[in-house]
């Protein structure tokens, strides 16, 4: 039995032999909390927050950012990225200083956009 | 960027010409004493606070070397902080704050010569350091091996001190204290320390390896490094609501990338869709200014250019299995990239228009 487990476990197999694992390993945009910002037209842009952890409550988080930043928002469900926290305007920066303020870590905010 | 015109204030509306890297740090760097400051500082490419360790006790030196260079660096430091915040409200004044930043900054006539029309995508936080970092090591061990050859000769004319040392490095196990006492420089040999019984602390030790090492290579305080540099991006406007993005393939052939992925990586980090044009060009939806793109050009190349291992520029980008692979020509390093994610996409624009949104 246990000369089998070693058999099929090569732990110099090649790490791009297993393309899942080590996807995962690399991407783990899982972890990340995005903020990005698209244009609209003219001078409008949105400003839309993907990956929430789950111990937060996007639904207190947005109403917070409202009141916050002087702003419309939205959540939106996606069917991928999950519930996506969305506002208008260009509000990256100041989701991401509201959200080191509030105690999470900045190396897991991801700041997309020009 | 032409030099002879960027102190002239009347020039604010040449948009085109004057954007090309307000943080550039040949221009900000520029002093009249000195008007072509060739060695790197790591104070002027951050412009944003990106820790990449401790400074080596190289870059020390030379700021030390040139202490006024490195106020003024540090000034510029501060503008630059102050040029983002004040661009992020008017947007319209990029100009302007290149003005501002450069007046306050060196204050002086003597632009760098250098800056030419050439992007200096150098001065990009990591970019910088990588250059520099790197420049010191090849710089060390080159020393390193001179020193080696010349150590023999030099034991014997300093017995005393080199034989110390000599223990010391044995007792410490550093790397450095081994090529410290080679090079007899002008300042090596008089240290206070060096009479004394007491066992040498490695700051000190480095320091006077360093001390050592310039003063029997002055070239080196001022040695000027081979800069990364990229031509800027020149977008244009096409029509109201799109952006041309006119030297993307120069650009890729630059850093030996793939377009589609350079293009894939602007498309997905700013938002939006294109597509390129017969002649080569990205048509991008939306608009941008150059300094945008540049912003994102410059996060592309540090995620996906420079190797994260040794900040060399000479890399290679392949994909197998899926993932791509960035492997460094220089190191020898080879690490998986994250894939491009365009992430979520708002709904923007007529829903008639898109039936799925």
């Amino acid at each position: 039995m246990s000369v089998q487990n070693l058999n099929s476990f090569d732990p110099f197999a090649d790490e791009g032999g297993d393309p899942l694992g080590s996807s995962k390993d690399v991407g783990s945009q899982q972890n990340y909390i995005h903020i990005r910002i698209q244009q609209r037209n003219g001078r409008k842009t949105l400003t839309t927050l993907q990956g929430l952890p789950k111990e937060y409550d996007s639904k207190k988080l947005l109403k917070a950012f409202k009141k916050e930043f002087a702003c419309n928002g939205t959540l939106v469900d996606d069917e991928e990225m999950g519930q996506v926290i969305q506002l208008q305007g260009d509000q990256r920066l100041k989701i991401s200083n509201f959200l080191t303020d509030e105690g999470v870590p900045k190396s897991t905010i991801k700041l997309h956009g020009f | 960027m032409a030099s002879d015109s960027l102190f002239d204030p009347s020039l604010k509306k040449r948009k085109k010409k004057q954007v090309a890297f307000s943080e550039d740090p040949l221009g900000a760097d520029a002093d009249p004493t000195n008007p072509a400051p060739t060695s790197i500082d790591n104070t002027t490419a951050n412009g944003e606070a990106v820790d990449l360790g401790p400074t080596t006790a190289h870059e020390q030196m030379s700021q030390n070397g040139r202490a006024e260079d490195g106020d003024e660096a540090k000034k510029d430091e501060d503008d630059m902080f102050a040029d983002m915040k004040k661009k992020k409200k008017k947007k319209k004044e990029i100009p302007m704050d290149f003005q501002t930043e450069e007046g306050s900054g060196t204050s002086t006539p003597t632009t760098a010569p250098a800056a030419t029309e050439d992007l200096d995508f150098s001065d990009m936080k990591k970019k910088k350091k990588k250059s520099s970092k790197k420049i010191d090591l090849e710089a060390f061990e080159k020393e390193l091996n001179e020193s080696k050859a010349k150590d023999e000769v030099d034991d014997e004319g300093d017995d005393g001190e080199g034989l110390a040392e000599i223990d010391e490095a044995e007792l410490g196990d550093d790397p450095f204290a081994q090529g410290a006492d080679a090079p007899t420089g002008v300042d090596a040999g008089n240290e206070p320390w060096l009479k004394s019984d007491r066992d040498y602390t490695y700051s000190e030790l480095l320091h006077r390896f360093y001390a050592s090492l310039h003063a029997s290579n002055p070239s080196l305080l001022t040695s000027t490094g081979k800069r990364y540099t990229i031509a800027p991006p020149s977008i244009h406007r096409e029509g109201n609501k799109k952006s041309i993005f006119a030297n993307v393939t120069d650009i890729c052939k630059r850093m030996h990338r793939q377009p589609e992925h350079v293009i894939q990586f602007l498309f997905a980090e700013m938002g939006t869709t294109g597509s390129v044009d017969g002649a080569g060009r990205l048509v991008i939806k939306g608009r941008f200014q150059q300094k945008q793109v540049e912003n994102v050009l410059r996060r592309y190349i540090v995620e996906y250019v420079t190797c994260k291992t040794c900040k060399s520029p000479d890399t290679l980008l392949t994909k197998e299995n899926r993932i791509f692979f960035m492997s460094c020509e220089s190191c020898g390093s080879r690490r998986s990239v994250n894939p491009i994610k365009s992430g979520f996409q708002a709904q923007v624009g007529k829903r008639s228009k898109n039936k799925t949104g």
